[in-house]
């Protein structure tokens, strides 16, 4: 749409919309991650007990993310394209290092030690499997043939057994999906993806085998919550109850006894969702869902205007990534996944994930802006 | 033309990714439709339901901890108990000017930069009914301080709560090990369940290996609490159950004997009653102070403590791999009759070094003049090396391992400890395996004077000396002695079971070898006899020297030019009485020089203060 009005020589846009091509910034992308953001804000002042000092943290952490966000825009996605490869091996090292010599963080190794910064390469490995998979698949005919399958589920494998290895099996599946949407869009054949999931499916009593203890213990409970009220089923239920007894409405703001009397666990970080809930009920539920969606919907419509199949696959499997996170939060919050420790994207409270997704977002900003300086 | 099948075609892929981004976009509304349901399901349809859980929710259940069991010595003397320590707690809200209460309270009792930090730190994250800590571990007077000006604080408390304490502290410090705060990964560990409440768990030693037993089962109280959370009246509770106290195999007096008898040195005492295993005491010097963990150990105590180059947080008697030296020799001699190699009287001449056939490099004695033609008794006592290089020659490395292998050389003892070390005894597969290397004769040689790759943890050599002087029988060393249950009357010992036996061929073999070692403390020219001067009765010992840094061919080796870090450890090891052995010891003095003069006399004074233990208990 803004390209008609672009080419219509009698439109004058906006003051704020040449600021936002300017700063190659997309505006319905912004608009949806403002709304989010904002509610992020109001949602975390109630689950934190209304800590100014809590809120201000993460107010500079949206700030960070924010000018990552504004700098990764300014680069055009050929030049995304071209450092993909090399980003990717260096992703790769960084992650052998962490398990040589990372540092335990949290009961896995998945920071290291930089000396200056500590830093998580598997936190960097969810934005660049996606480039390296694309930049891999940008100059094969497309759908890829066996042998361009087959080198692409290995690259993906690597970084994701990796950090398996650590362990941390969300960010692994996070990583292996943001992967394997690349090989979807990438027009992997309909047959082989229903016959990978038979196989996986049948594969499902290998994987029991290979869980920790714990693991087991969060499936197990998601089956039966009441197995274990004070233990591992805890979680699941108070955060049902949370969730339910918001009813449509909503106890209003500040007003969730579930929340504020501390019968919910992690209420700032990853059961962030049943605060909300319990105080704007399901009505604040189904717009919160709507944002996702539009921000969803708008990241795929700026992957398929994408001017070179990089650019394409790279923007679409970000879109479905983001929807990953939230459909497994919200998903593990109310009660349909095992409680595995991925954020409820733009809101938890915390600033790893933050800065991942926003600059996921600049990548997206970028490929949408970059299209048109190129294609005159 | 097969190239052009390579060409992309941009259009038909432009087309084929919009075609999947739409089946995507499908999806994903679908999920969404999936999460909308769950919604649904939870807060229209399910809402009345929830709603009510929610307002019975005003009853919380609250884990109470277990109390942590005791640990005891052998006579009960107390190792590890519970204290109240005293400490103080802000309630905020009660609080009227917080900062200004502060400072006044730091004009009473000591307030630093740190505790204030990590208090507004505590703070910020508590809310404002809950009591908030900022000082733990006040001192009496301090407690009295506080109550004389307690009018002048509202909001401010004392209070007590149970801390681990160590009433001995430095003393036995790496057996009994502390405990500490749990950490995230220790709880993934346990049953969180059950340490729902706990703060503190063992971190090394026996309050780790025996966590299990040591930390008993939580209780549960029910709490009506109003809207604010605050907490109204115990509705009911269910007890938690101690854990169990443990009762060990130490004896505190022998345990202070093996502590102060080394303190010069760094290194390791371990005492053993061979007939069962039991381990009567168990030292690693230099030691710490367990007490500083407990609530937290500064980190400037921590770098003091790991920076060390004595390593006192080193668990020396398990962990401590140490070359055995000459102590190996009534084992090497004993597998020499054995396996026929040697006769019990046959003499070999030493001249004070020995050659290979076909090589040039002398092996030496440790005496440049040589023993003169020397039996096995002597060849013990007098710790000559020659002989046992040209019986080493004659067994051969195979069945020098296979044989010091039943001792428990180059293996885990398997103690009730964590992180024990299994040594090493090499062989020629080890080398191969490890090394990639071909065996040599001249390693066959030095490992029959317990030298080269072979190590042995001071728990080995009292494990080994056991098996020797009860003639091959093969008890498990162990610490834990008896366990006191809860509501139980009287102790459950542990039945530690016995391992296979060594059967030798001719038992009266055992005794010869003995004999080696009897002539060591009792005979004219034995190497510790001044050691056994006035004993009633005959112990057998083997002194040991082990190599630190390695003397090139025909270099003097002056012990008072050498730094005292690259002097060679001193190691000792006895049993007594030999006949009827009750007390085994294993010394290791690192840098002591030779065994006879620092380890063997240190191994004395341990069996007088067993003999008079003994005898008091004769008294009474």
């Amino acid at each position: 749409m803004n390209d008609r009005n672009l080419r219509d020589k009698h439109y004058r846009p906006s003051f704020s919309l040449q600021l936002m091509q300017a700063l190659h910034l997309d505006h319905l992308l912004l608009v949806g991650i403002g709304m989010l953001i904002i509610i992020g804000l109001v949602v975390l002042y109630s689950a934190g007990d209304q800590s100014m000092a809590l809120l201000n943290r993460q107010l500079t952490r949206i700030s960070l993310a924010l000018v990552i966000m504004l700098i990764i825009a300014q680069i055009p996605s050929s030049t995304l394209r071209s450092w993909s490869p090399w980003i990717y091996s260096a992703g790769v090292v960084l992650l052998v290092l962490v398990l040589v010599m990372g540092d335990v963080g949290k009961g896995a190794q998945r920071w290291l030690d930089l000396g200056f910064v500590r830093f998580q390469p598997s936190e960097m490995m969810k934005l660049v499997t996606p480039m390296m998979i694309a930049w891999y698949f940008a100059d094969k005919p497309l759908p890829p043939s066996s042998r361009t399958l087959l080198i692409a589920a290995s690259l993906i494998l690597v970084p994701t057994l990796l950090i398996a290895r650590q362990p941390d099996l969300g960010t692994a599946l996070l990583i292996f999906a943001a992967g394997f949407f690349v090989i979807f869009l990438g027009g992997m054949s309909w047959r082989l993806m229903i016959g990978l999931t038979v196989l996986g499916a049948s594969m499902l009593p290998v994987l029991w085998h290979f869980m920790h203890d714990y693991q087991r213990t969060r499936v197990l409970t998601l089956l039966d919550p009441q197995r274990d009220p004070l233990g591992a089923g805890y979680h699941i239920i108070q955060s049902q109850i949370a969730i339910g007894s918001g009813g449509v409405y909503g106890r209003g703001w500040l007003n969730g006894s579930q929340s504020h009397l501390n019968f919910l666990p992690e209420q700032s970080t990853d059961f962030i969702f049943a605060v909300f809930a319990e105080e704007f009920g399901l009505i604040g539920g189904l717009i919160l869902l709507s944002i996702y969606g539009f921000i969803i919907i708008r990241g795929l419509i700026i992957a398929v205007q994408g001017q070179d199949t990089y650019a394409r696959l790279l923007g679409g499997s970000l879109s479905l990534t983001f929807f990953v996170y939230l459909f497994v939060n919200v998903g593990m919050v109310s009660g349909i996944l095992p409680v595995v420790g991925v954020p409820l994207p733009l809101i938890s409270y915390g600033g790893t994930s933050m800065v991942t997704l926003m600059a996921a977002f600049g990548m997206l900003m970028s490929i949408n802006s970059h299209r048109r300086l190129w294609s005159k | 033309m097969s190239r052009h099948a390579v060409l992309k075609n941009h259009t038909y892929e432009a087309l084929l990714f919009k075609r999947r981004a739409l089946v995507a976009a499908i999806f994903c509304v679908l999920l969404l439709m999936v999460l909308i349901t769950r919604l649904l399901y939870l807060q229209f349809f399910e809402f009345s339901h929830f709603a009510s859980l929610s307002e019975n929710n005003r009853v919380r259940l609250t884990a109470v901890p277990p109390t942590r069991g005791l640990i005891y010595d052998r006579n009960g003397v107390v190792l590890a108990e519970n204290r109240p320590s005293y400490q103080l707690e802000l309630i905020p809200e009660q609080v009227e000017d917080m900062p200004q209460t502060l400072q006044e309270l730091g004009k009473i009792i000591s307030l630093d930069e740190d505790t204030l930090k990590r208090f507004d730190k505590l703070l910020k994250r508590s809310r404002k009914f809950e009591a908030v800590p900022l000082r733990t571990k006040l001192s009496e007077q301090e407690v009295a301080k506080l109550a004389v000006n307690r009018h002048r604080f509202p909001g401010v408390d004392v209070n007590a709560r149970l801390g681990r304490y160590y009433p001995l502290g430095k003393r036995m410090a790496h057996v009994i090990g502390y405990v500490g705060r749990i950490d995230e990964d220790e709880l993934k560990r346990v049953d969180q369940a059950n340490y729902k409440g706990t703060t503190h768990i063992g971190k090394t030693g026996l309050e780790r290996y025996y966590e299990g037993q040591l930390h008993g089962m939580v209780g549960y109280k029910n709490i009506e609490v109003n809207v604010q959370g605050r907490e109204l009246r115990v509705l009911d509770k269910i007890p938690p159950v101690p854990g169990n106290n443990l009762w060990l195999t130490l004896d505190v007096r022998l345990q202070a004997v093996a502590e102060d008898a080394l303190s010069d040195y760094t290194g390791s005492v371990v005492v053993m009653r061979p007939s069962t295993g039991e381990v009567l005491a168990m030292s690693s010097m230099p030691s710490f102070d367990p007490n500083l963990f407990v609530h937290g150990i500064s980190y400037k105590d921590y770098k003091r403590l790991r920076d060390s180059p004595d390593r006192p947080l080193f668990n020396r008697a398990i962990m401590g791999q140490y070359p055995p030296g000459s102590t190996v020799k009534p084992f090497v001699a004993l597998g020499g009759l054995e396996s026929h190699s040697i006769g019990y009287h046959e003499k070999i001449n030493c001249t004070g070094y020995y050659l290979l056939p076909n090589e040039e490099r002398k092996y030496r004695d440790w005496k440049k003049t040589g023993h003169g033609h020397i039996d096995m008794s002597a060849s013990i006592a007098q710790s000559c090396d020659v002989y046992y290089y040209e019986l080493a020659y004659r067994m051969g490395i195979n069945r020098i391992y296979s044989f010091l292998h039943q001792f428990g050389f180059g293996e885990k003892t398997g103690i009730d400890l964590l992180g024990e070390r299994s040594g090493l005894l090499p062989s020629r597969d080890w080398k191969k395996r490890v090394k990639r290397r071909v065996w040599y004769p001249g390693e066959t040689l030095i490992t029959g004077i317990g030298q080269g790759y072979m190590l042995a943890t001071p728990l080995q050599l009292a494990s080994a000396t056991s098996i020797m002087a009860m003639r091959g029988k093969v008890m498990q060393p162990h610490l834990l002695a008896k366990i006191d249950e809860p509501g139980r009357e009287e102790l459950v010992s542990i039945n530690w079971a016995a391992k296979e036996k060594i059967k030798l061929q001719r038992p009266s073999n055992w005794q010869r070898a003995i004999n080696g070692m009897i002539s060591v403390m009792h005979g004219s020219r034995g190497t510790a006899r001044s050691s056994a001067a006035g004993l009633k009765f005959k112990m057998a010992g083997k002194t040991g020297t082990a190599q630190v840094f390695g003397i090139a061919q025909d270099a003097e080796y002056d012990e008072k030019t050498i730094a005292r870090k690259l002097r060679d450890h001193a190691l000792f090891i006895a049993f007594a009485p030999q006949d009827k052995p009750e007390i085994a010891v294993a010394v290791i003095a690192e840098n002591g020089g030779h065994g006879s003069g620092v380890a063997a006399p240190i191994a004395r004074k341990i069996i007088d203060e067993w003999l008079r233990i003994k005898n008091q208990g004769h008294e009474k």
